[in-house]
């Protein structure tokens, strides 16, 4: 068995170089804001950066002046309002001007399950009536080659590297998910490569007891990394909340460009790393975010010998 | 939420009478495809009174949901703990979605048009944008396969617009049979919910129309804040107030969680 663990530090270093497509993935949840700061520690440049709903992080990353492109479905901040550092880069071309590709959330699934499973198209009902195929030629209609109908279509997509956050791995990087599922399987299974992030790392017997909580396996994982809290100020379900009133400060402070950079300046290169995040959030904030308990009955496999 | 209506035994505002409005159009609906914001509290609203079988579905892959908060954002963790059921979005929008199994899905946009075309992309011209605006989310999809879409809206003369600066999901697109198309499985929007009025589309041109004024509303002042000449429904009602019962559900559900005005419009 080979020990897939590095730090993150490593694993950005190695796998995400500049002008490559990389794919945080998450929806609204899971997101590895960890991964995201050490690409823009690491001073990458140039990058695609794909994810339906870019959220804050994207914002970041975006105002660090990583990306040159984003293709989205959603460019909002979920339950807050605009994403103001996208929205500079879109309107005024600040930092840099943002190359922009977009698509409705299904159109995004598709792409992502047709990379996945090396099929040349994914069809779809959506985009009739809309004007989203005349500012995106990928998106067309195809005829049924079966009958009177006809279905909208969009290419495959397949990241240089996918990013996933999740609860738990084992060290080959087969890892448990519960929660909101979103695309983390299919942007996985589309990728190059694959970086799972997770909160905790398990020991593989933990792993076999529940194999229907496997999502993603480790056949297709390339580095397991083991960040706690590394999804804040997004969540992950039982082990902490989404830190709203991050996601209100972000609102507040990201509508200048000034203020971003301090921030940047103080929360990301001025620390070595996310346990140094993590240590200057303080224990009020993690007390804060820690949710209740509410476990589930467990399940009986059965033994058969 | 300061102009309480006075006229009224039961004083209310008009986002409160909206809510009243979009929950009592859910009677009897048992799968509906909501946003967070105020079509979220539409909903517990629903459930709690006309439709106490309503399933809540979202975008973010949870069908069946009981949120015990008010949900922060469209993938808040209270939806998913205590839910029927975690889905994928390949699974929900493939399986839930376009197959067929939303009745009545809630929309909202930052323009509309009298076909119930909606924008919720750009303001001003795409390549050069004054106003980024977030854009389709699931809202494309969701308004071409739910069985019937429901729009939820503040009457306002910049949001109810001539022309759309961009058709983002297709309403009746330019009216007439144009939803009955292969391409376009569902019914389209079949009634818009704002702070003063009901409009719906029951005409062969699938043109909204002004069916019902909510109390102490006057007919200016709806035409005030309309960018089209609105056609009238041959009979015209008045909104039913809000019960002291469905305010007393609405303000519980207002007040359980940190929302803001600028995020109860809806979040597609």
């Amino acid at each position: 068995m080979i020990d897939k663990r590095r730090s993150l530090k490593e694993a950005i270093a190695e796998y995400v170089q500049d002008d490559l497509s990389v794919a945080i993935e998450g929806f609204t949840a899971f997101i590895c804001f960890a991964a995201g700061h050490e690409i823009i520690r690491q001073q990458r440049r140039n990058l695609t950066l794909i994810r339906m709903t870019p959220d804050v992080i994207y914002d970041q990353m975006v105002a660090a002046g990583v990306a040159r492109k984003v293709v989205f479905s959603y460019l909002g901040n979920p339950g807050v309002g605009p994403l103001h550092c996208l929205r500079r880069a879109i309107e005024k071309g600040i930092p840099v001007p943002l190359e922009i590709e977009e698509y409705s959330h299904y159109g995004m699934v598709g792409r992502y399950l047709a990379g996945a499973s090396h099929l040349p198209f994914f069809p779809l009902r959506s985009y009739f009536g809309s004007e989203m195929p005349r500012v995106n030629a990928q998106i067309k209609m195809v005829n049924s080659p079966y009958g009177d109908d006809v279905v909208a279509v969009v290419p495959p997509l397949n990241p240089d590297v996918a990013i996933i956050h999740a609860q738990r791995a084992d060290r080959q990087g087969n890892t448990h998910v519960w929660g909101l599922l979103g695309v983390q399987k299919e942007v996985a299974f589309a990728a190059h490569k694959v970086i799972v992030v997770v909160e905790e790392i398990v020991d593989e017997s933990v792993i076999r007891a529940d194999p229907n909580r496997t999502l993603i396996p480790g056949l297709i994982v390339d580095a397991v990394v083991h960040v706690p809290y590394g999804a804040h100020p997004s969540y992950v379900q039982g082990y902490y909340d989404r830190d709203n009133a991050f996601y209100l400060v972000w609102d507040a402070l990201s509508r200048d460009q000034e203020h971003v950079q301090a921030w940047l300046d103080e929360w990301v290169y001025g620390l070595s790393d996310h346990a140094a995040y993590v240590r200057k959030l303080g224990t009020e904030t993690l007390e804060r975010i820690k949710p209740g308990v509410a476990p589930a009955a467990s399940v009986d496999y059965g033994a058969y010998r | 939420m300061t102009d309480l209506n006075p006229s009224n035994a039961q004083a209310y505002t008009p986002v409160e009478i909206m809510i009243v409005a979009a929950a009592r159009a859910l009677a009897g609906v048992h799968t509906v495809f909501v946003g967070v914001g105020l079509p979220n509290i539409a909903c517990n609203v629903a459930r709690s009174t006309v439709a106490p079988d309503l399933e809540l579905i979202y975008e973010s892959g949870v069908y069946g949901a009981q949120p015990a908060r008010q949900p922060l954002s469209i993938g808040d963790p209270t939806l998913v703990t205590g839910a029927t059921s975690v889905i994928s979005m390949a699974d929900l929008f493939g399986l839930y979605l376009q197959g067929g199994r939303v009745e009545v899905a809630l929309l909202g946009g930052a323009q509309i048009d009298r076909y119930g075309n909606l924008n919720t992309t750009v303001i001003g011209s795409y390549t050069d944008p004054k106003v980024r605006l977030p854009g389709s989310g699931g809202a494309c999809e969701i308004a071409i396969n739910a069985q019937r879409v429901f729009i939820i809206m503040h009457l306002k003369k910049r949001a109810f617009v001539e022309r759309l600066d961009f058709l983002t999901s297709p309403g009746h697109v330019h009216g007439g049979t144009t939803v009955q198309q292969p391409g376009i499985p569902g019914k389209g929007p079949q009634l818009v919910i704002t702070d003063k009025a009901l409009f719906d589309f029951a005409n062969a041109e699938r043109e909204m129309q002004l069916v019902s004024l909510h109390p102490g509303i006057t007919l200016d002042a709806i035409f005030a804040e309309m960018g089209w000449k609105i056609r009238m429904a041959g009979t015209l009602s008045e909104t039913t107030p809000p019960t002291a019962d469905e305010l007393a559900i609405v303000r519980g559900r207002l007040s359980s969680g940190s929302m803001s005005q600028s995020n109860i419009a809806s979040e597609a």
